[in-house]
């Protein structure tokens, strides 16, 4: 079943003479459950193509439809709906919100985004913090935290709503070999549990490895054939 | 919302120092305010309590005309027997009415036997003008605080120039509003303190020997001063008097005209300049509180910035950021009222405690009484919370309306 799919998705910031084409005519699709990794150079589209899946941009032209809904046309209230109940995101800086515990980070999105009572989010919260091995660490404020433990706790934050698809832009990059490999492992581990999608941008060769599909983009252009099974050699 | 304000705290915290010194700079906003309220309303109420209380009465009643004649006290504007049972009837009938007083008010000489003076006069009866301006008593210097018939109270500057004391013999001399001339010798009863404004300096006879000096036969009364049972109602009253009195007419036309004492003393030019000082001080302190939270919280949103992309990226509505925003405003706002307010009361009571003297026209020594109302620091605190929020609006509107990929990307 397709959980993403784009048809000659295109993205040009500017306009005249001074417009620069990010996209150009993207084609794909991605299966629920998948591991995708979209890699290439500094600059080559990975992450204007993450932000326009994740409904952070609008694309200048083509199709792009996410979890079953045709999302090119959203606006930033849409889209900041359809992302607190379809997508979660993880992100390179971590950017947990410093004045928050780690199970305070993990549980706002079900108090400020989904307003889900009390009683049934601090189960959730727990179920998550657990999953990714914080639990002993929730009532520690980020600034207490190793770079690897706040991205355990970033990737607890964008699973709590049960999105059918996580965002990752370059997830290991603040991060040492052996505790960029556990938060793979441990999004893998996530992925088999939930049944959720990860979609990454990296350049990074030790995410590379573990993808189960990769799709390179170079100059805006996807280079491989855009099946949800590309090739994990391309 | 408990996670708003919890949220919005915690940012407050999370830089104490800047925090501190916007709550600083509100609280010495609203001390000041407060304080100057306190004083001044205080100095205000002591005003208007002097001036009435000691020869003025809340209200005054009159003949249609009577005021703008006032100045040669003419007796011919004199209300008759039947129309003062008239006024009487219906103050009577109201509640409000703690307590008037019929005065005869006419202008004549004053002798010593050997200087004679103008004297400007007021024939009162004793017991009701003291019910309805109970300082004027306490301000007989010397001798017991009584007026009797044959007695006059002579004014302090008068007695001075006339180098009269208690118990000297004196003739006043008036004419009548037939034209006649008629004297009657009296005893100096007491010397009567000035007071500020007109009609402080006016001397009292019993209301009977000022018939007998303008040989009257009826007693025609110049003017009833009236007390209302509670001041804050004073206007509620003159409005209801004024109806009333405007049923009374005679050929289609008011007989009577009735006055608070805002219209009959030039003091309340100053109450009213204390008020304009009061809304420019209020003003002020808007003006502090709206740029100390503006520059705060635009501030608060220039560091914030990648915070608030994640915010957004995440799913949160921008309505939900504006209100974390304008949380933080009102956090910084209801803080600093509290704690000004609280402040300011102590400062009041320290003030009491420390009894400051001041004076008020001839009068010395006066002990500045200061207090200010429950109602007044809410106004004051709802000044604060209102122009907080109002300055958070700007910064928060820019927070929520954030580009959530420039805001992520932002360094």
């Amino acid at each position: 079943m397709e959980l993403v799919t784009a048809r000659d998705l295109t993205k040009t910031y500017g306009t005249g003479d001074t417009a620069v084409a990010a996209l150009r005519g993207i084609n794909f699709s991605i299966e629920k459950g998948a591991f995708v990794s979209f890699i290439g150079p500094s600059g080559s589209g990975k992450t204007t193509l993450l932000n326009l899946v994740g409904c952070l941009d609008k694309p200048s032209g083509g199709r792009l439809v996410v979890a079953g809904t045709e999302v090119s046309g959203f606006g930033p209230r849409d889209g900041a709906r359809f992302r607190g109940e379809h997508i979660g995101f993880i992100f390179q800086s971590f950017n947990l919100i410093p004045v928050l515990t780690a199970f305070e980070n993990v549980e706002y999105p079900l108090v400020m985004v989904q307003d889900l009572t009390p009683s049934s989010r601090k189960g959730r919260v727990r179920e998550l913090l657990e999953s990714v091995d914080m639990l002993d660490q929730q009532n520690k404020f980020p600034d207490k935290l190793s770079g690897g433990q706040k991205q355990r706790v970033a990737i607890a934050r964008a699973l709590v709503t049960h999105p059918e698809l996580v965002l990752a832009d370059e997830p290991t990059a603040n991060l040492d070999h052996d505790t960029a490999m556990a938060i793979l492992r441990l999004m893998k581990k996530i992925r088999d549990e939930f049944q959720t999608t990860f979609i990454f941008s990296t350049h990074d060769n030790r995410i590379i490895g573990e993808a189960e599909f990769i799709h390179r983009i170079e100059d805006g252009v996807l280079k491989t054939n855009g099946g949800s099974g590309g090739p994990k050699n391309a | 919302m408990h996670k708003l304000f919890k949220i919005a705290g915690r940012n407050l915290l999370r830089y104490k120092r800047r925090t501190l010194l916007t709550l600083g700079l509100i609280v010495t906003g609203v001390l000041f305010v407060s304080v100057f309220v306190g004083v001044s309303s205080s100095f205000k109420t002591m005003m208007i309590g002097q001036i009435t209380d000691s020869f003025l009465g809340h209200m005054q009643i009159h003949r249609k005309g009577y005021l703008a004649a006032i100045e040669t006290l003419p007796l011919t504007m004199n209300m008759k027997p039947g129309a003062v049972k008239k006024v009487e009837a219906v103050l009577k009938e109201t509640p409000e009415i703690e307590a008037y007083s019929l005065r005869i008010k006419f202008g004549g000489l004053f002798s010593n036997f050997v200087e004679t003076t103008n004297i400007r006069l007021n024939g009162v009866d004793p017991e009701e003008e003291t019910k309805t301006v109970p300082l004027l008593l306490s301000r007989i210097k010397e001798r017991e605080k009584v007026l009797r018939r044959g007695e006059i109270l002579v004014p302090e500057l008068l007695a001075r120039g006339m180098k009269v004391k208690v118990g000297d013999m004196v003739v006043v001399i008036a004419t009548n509003k037939d034209g006649s001339v008629n004297g009657k010798q009296l005893k100096v009863g007491g010397i009567l303190e000035s007071a500020t404004g007109p009609g402080g300096r006016d001397g009292y006879v019993h209301i009977e020997d000022a018939m007998d000096i303008l040989r009257m036969e009826d007693m025609e009364i110049s003017e009833i001063a009236v007390r209302v049972k509670d001041f804050s109602k004073l206007h509620e009253v003159f409005g209801a008097l004024e109806a009333r009195f405007s049923e009374l007419t005679q050929q289609g036309k008011p007989i009577f005209e009735v006055h608070t004492w805002e219209r009959l003393s030039p003091f309340y030019n100053v109450a009213r300049m204390i008020d304009m000082m009061t809304f420019f001080i209020k003003l002020m302190l808007i003006a502090v509180v709206l740029i100390s939270i503006m520059n705060v919280m635009i501030m608060a949103v220039y560091e914030r910035v990648r915070e608030i992309g994640t915010m957004a990226a995440i799913g949160t509505l921008p309505a939900k950021i504006l209100s974390l925003f304008l949380v933080e405003g009102f956090l910084l706002g209801a803080l600093g009222a509290v704690m000004g307010s609280a402040l300011s009361v102590v400062i009041i009571y320290a003030i009491n405690l420390a009894k400051f003297t001041y004076d008020f026209g001839r009068q010395t020594g006066l002990i500045l009484k200061t207090s200010v109302g429950f109602q007044d620091l809410l106004v004051v605190s709802g000044i604060v919370i209102v122009v907080a929020i109002v300055a958070s609006l700007q910064p928060a509107l820019k927070a929520s309306r954030m580009d959530p990929i420039q805001a992520l990307g932002y360094v």
